[in-house]
């Protein structure tokens, strides 16, 4: 089929001279739309509904590509000079100190919540004294990461998408291409080193804020001591359980990154396109994240 | 203002396109582009909206890719050339948006250093700032250094966007509808800004535009996009002494009484 080798040729051709991925796609986009008239000219007359699930179908590996790609791009370009050291501490500020208030905030309501929820059930069992080891257990493996994640997916991801979305929808991210800088590095690369830095500092300090509303509330009910406290709490976690949300938080980080990097940098034109980057950086990083939750806790559960 | 005789070399072509095809989807744009801009010169680009002079210098800043025919740059064929070369190359080239395309983060100052301490390796602070007072000195806003883009009139924001691609002293520019916008008098302002750098920064251009003062002004050739092709290229007079029904109401209805 002259079509499908056209198409491998395109895209091995877009491989070597590389010169922006955006361009190379639609050259593929092009000869897929070829491949598929192609197709429908040698079987007859195929009916059109074939043709769009061919579209749908084709549409979604392109998708696939596309981010394949701009992860495969991020990765190649992030070690090569020139370094942008001081707009990804500009990034990090932006990730790290505009976020504090409300991760300080959600983080100590996590930790007094969870502590008072949890009590009537060990209650039935005379079983108080477990509060701190169990309320320890929840927030250090699983609660601090995804609350941090989900906040900053919703707080950072979105901006990320609607910045980048609205610089491409202006036609400055063309306008850096055109005058020799690179727009991906600084826009993207900075941006994800930000996140895949600040996301896991962040989960830290939001274990660290949630255990220490968690002791307030116990304290309180309890009267336990502070030492008491912070023995039993870490009576249970292993070094493996801290490396294990901190990989998490690490990968929360750059999907948070990269994914909000992706949907700003690839948006179509206009303003409805700046909305759609950053509504789908919201919802397509939270879904991602909840998956490499599963994932992390399978693969954590073999080095045990 | 009466433009000044502009010195132009007939023999030393900076752009030369040969049979350009683009085409989106079904949608044939360009249908066998034939162009050489010449050392020096304007050279106006005439067209209805979307007819693609948009898209042809997008083609020749490399932002977009030909689907048949040959684009020379300085020397360069771009369907062969390597990443690194079209980097360099880039360089040579000022690119003015249609929206000026200034970033919206960053002051004035940022916007005007921004390409240039990518650019050149090991520039002194003391470089920069005389490079971006001397651009900003050359488009008339050196009051506006530490402003941010949203401070700034549309005419100010068109001048800073043409500020920022001269500061790296670009062989050709292209401008994108230069005078889009923006009021009579701030348009013929324009259009002298676009002479003053021809003379200044002895630039070749192409100014892509629907305004016919502007290509009167400006243009020391004139072409007419139509159908995807250049049907009429000439002196702005011999490009409408016409009676083709497709070029003659673009300029009647452009100075209805």
């Amino acid at each position: 089929m002259p079509a499908l080798k056209q198409l491998l040729q395109l895209t091995d051709l877009t491989f070597e001279t590389n010169r922006s991925i955006r361009v190379s796609i639609s050259y593929v986009n092009y000869t897929f739309a070829q491949l598929m008239e192609g197709t429908e000219s040698t079987s007859g007359t195929a009916p059109s509904r074939f043709k769009k699930i061919g579209n749908a179908i084709s549409d979604f590996f392109l998708m696939l590509y596309r981010i394949y790609a701009f992860v495969i791009r991020f990765f190649k370009e992030v070690f090569l000079p020139p370094y942008e050291f001081k707009e990804v501490v500009r990034q990090c500020y932006e990730t790290g100190v505009r976020s504090f208030t409300l991760i300080t905030l959600t983080g100590f309501i996590i930790g007094v919540i969870f502590t008072k929820q949890s009590r009537p059930s060990l209650t039935e069992f005379g079983a108080t004294s477990w509060l701190p080891s169990l309320v320890s257990i929840a927030i250090m493996k699983a609660l601090a990461p995804l609350v941090t994640a989900l906040i900053a997916a919703g707080k950072v991801g979105s901006s990320i998408g609607a910045e980048l979305g609205s610089m491409r929808v202006t036609e400055q991210i063309d306008a850096m291409e055109v005058s020799g800088t690179k727009p991906f590095k600084f826009l993207v690369c900075t941006r994800v080193i930000a996140t895949t830095f600040t996301i896991p500092l962040l989960a830290t300090y939001v274990a660290l804020i949630a255990l220490f509303g968690g002791y307030l509330n116990i304290a309180q009910n309890e009267g336990t001591s502070y030492a008491t406290f912070i023995e039993q709490a870490f009576e249970p976690i292993t070094f493996v359980d801290i490396w294990a949300s901190l990989a998490k938080a690490v990968v929360f980080g750059f999907t948070i990154g990269i994914v909000g990097c992706y949907q700003g940098y690839n948006s179509t034109k206009g303003t409805e396109g700046v909305g759609k980057a950053a509504n789908g950086a919201v919802v397509t990083a939270m879904f991602i994240v909840f998956i490499e939750e599963v994932l992390i806790v399978q693969i954590a559960g073999w080095f045990r | 203002m009466e433009k000044q005789k502009a010195n132009i070399d007939m023999n030393n072509e900076v752009i030369r396109i040969r049979g350009l095809q683009k085409s989106f989807g079904d949608y044939h744009v360009l249908r066998g582009i034939d162009l050489d801009l010449y050392q020096g010169e304007n050279l106006v680009v005439l067209g209805r909206s979307g007819t693609g002079k948009s898209v042809l210098i997008k083609l020749i800043s490399g932002m977009l890719y030909p689907d048949t025919g040959t684009i020379n740059v300085l020397g360069n064929e771009l369907t062969t050339i390597t990443e690194k070369e079209m980097e360099a190359l880039r360089i040579r080239i000022g690119f003015s948006f249609q929206n000026s395309a200034l970033y919206d983060s960053m002051t004035v100052r940022k916007n005007l250093e921004f390409p240039l301490v990518r650019n050149r390796k090991g520039i002194t602070r003391k470089e920069i700032d005389t490079n971006v007072h001397s651009v900003l000195d050359a488009v008339g806003l050196s009051q506006t250094i530490n402003q941010m883009p949203s401070e700034l009139s549309g005419g100010q924001r068109k001048r800073i966007g043409i500020a920022r691609t001269l500061i790296l002293n670009p062989e050709i520019m292209l401008y994108d509808e230069p005078t889009a916008g923006l009021d009579p008098i701030t348009c013929i302002e324009i259009n002298e800004l676009i002479n003053e750098v021809q003379q200044r920064y002895n630039t070749s251009s192409i100014v892509i535009t629907h305004d016919l003062t502007c290509a009167k002004m400006v243009g020391d050739r004139v072409a007419m996009l139509l159908d995807g092709q250049f049907q009429r290229v000439g002196s702005f007079d011999e490009v409408f002494a016409t009676d083709d029904a497709r070029v003659k109401p673009f300029y009647d209805y452009n100075f209805i009484e």
